[in-house]
């Protein structure tokens, strides 16, 4: 591994009443966090390339723990998202080089397909940050039955030299979804919108 | 006493591996489980709440045979355990206190011979609000170099009317003990204390 890591953690949520109505079955969801030193805290550096690279590795592992989390195989997911938290020495660039430019091929990779854009969050903060991780159906963006959010947080990260970098997968949408639109039996899966 | 509904469940897995010091050989891993169910005594006084005890204990049993399963599934790798309630702000801080024997109790029956007390703390909080689930050794309670903790939240729990319920696990000492005290080579395992 490229990124020295210095902490990964998981978090599974299962859903299984709102509003003392049963969702049969539950909803589930799960993230997938590393906090790692970032290489660049501290100063300008113009070529973040090591950060890339990271984020190519990060997304691989992340995937897989948050799938096996679930208990699922990587084709069975349904939606998916990722985010990441500068400490407060990093710019929000360096979040954007981890996520951006190589992380989500391995999440594909993982996932089986993946024809949507990864939706994605970043900010800058302290420990305890609250990182909110949006989610999306991964071969049909519009499908709203999908369209959600997860929040994660970990007391002692982002430490001020780190980034924390997560990522996020479903076996189902929100849990009695009822807003209509695009339904997931109806996704074409050839331009990753609809 | 009434039937106990959950509404949901957060697994939350950490894996440590060196906080500036050395890279630890086995990095250490802390698991808490999370149980958001309703509080069927919220709103008023109840003055026979004890028989919820019972209630809660096949839940108890479910989650700590979650938490083992969490840290790879054989019960000889945990070292430390504790456990906490949040309590919505229509219930009181009694209602927290149920939680100290099939919590418990659960734990220990899953991990065989424990000796020690349980660490525990509880508060009454809003949703979102965050415990801090105390972690000491589970067969001898001075052992310095696993006084540990972990912090816990659901972002949407508990609310008004429900109690978060919360088992943590850890395999080891802090990855960078180093304060003496009583070992846990050293444990007589007589008192649970020593």
């Amino acid at each position: 591994m490229r990124a020295r890591i210095r902490k990964l953690a998981t978090f599974v949520e299962e859903t299984r009443s709102e509003m003392g109505r049963p969702v049969d079955p539950p909803t589930r969801r799960a993230a997938a966090v590393a906090v790692i030193e970032n290489p660049y805290a501290g100063k300008y550096v113009e070529d973040l390339s090591e950060l890339m690279a990271i984020g190519e590795e990060l997304g691989e592992l992340l995937t897989q723990r948050a799938v096996a989390a679930l208990g699922i195989d990587g084709p069975a997911a349904e939606s998916y998202g990722k985010a990441a938290a500068v400490g407060e020495n990093g710019e929000l660039e360096h979040a954007a080089a981890i996520l951006h430019p190589k992380l989500g091929a391995p999440v594909r990779k993982v996932l089986g397909k993946g024809a949507a854009l990864i939706p994605s969050s970043k900010k800058r903060g302290s420990m305890g940050v609250a990182l909110d991780i949006p989610l999306g159906h991964k071969n049909a963006a519009f499908v709203r039955s999908h369209f959600d959010g997860m929040e994660v947080r970990i007391n002692d990260a982002p430490r001020a030299n780190e980034i924390m970098v997560a990522i996020a997968v479903t076996d189902s949408g929100r849990p009695l979804a009822r807003v209509g639109g695009l339904t997931k039996d109806q996704i074409k899966g050839e331009d990753g919108l609809r | 006493m009434p039937d106990v509904q959950v509404r949901k469940k957060v697994t939350v897995v950490e894996e440590i591996f060196h906080e500036g010091g050395p890279v630890a050989s086995a990095p250490l891993r802390r698991a808490a489980a999370l149980a958001v169910i309703h509080n069927p005594f919220a709103g008023k006084y109840v003055a026979e709440i004890a028989g919820f005890m019972d209630d809660l204990k096949p839940l108890g049993l479910e989650m700590a045979k979650s938490l083992v399963a969490s840290l790879g599934g054989d019960p000889a790798i945990v070292e430390g355990y504790g456990k906490g309630a949040i309590v919505g702000s229509a219930g009181e801080i009694e209602h927290g206190a149920l939680w100290h024997v099939p919590g418990g109790y659960a734990m220990r029956e899953i991990l065989g011979d424990a000796k020690a007390i349980v660490a525990s703390t509880k508060k009454v909080g809003a949703p979102g609000t965050r415990l801090d689930l105390p972690i000491t050794h589970i067969n001898a309670s001075y052992v310095r170099s696993h006084f540990d903790a972990m912090e816990v939240g659901i972002a949407d729990a508990p609310r008004a009317d429900e109690i978060l319920l919360a088992l943590v696990m850890s395999t080891g000492p802090r990855v960078h003990a180093r304060v003496g005290g009583l070992k846990a080579s050293e444990i007589k395992g007589e008192d649970g204390l020593r």
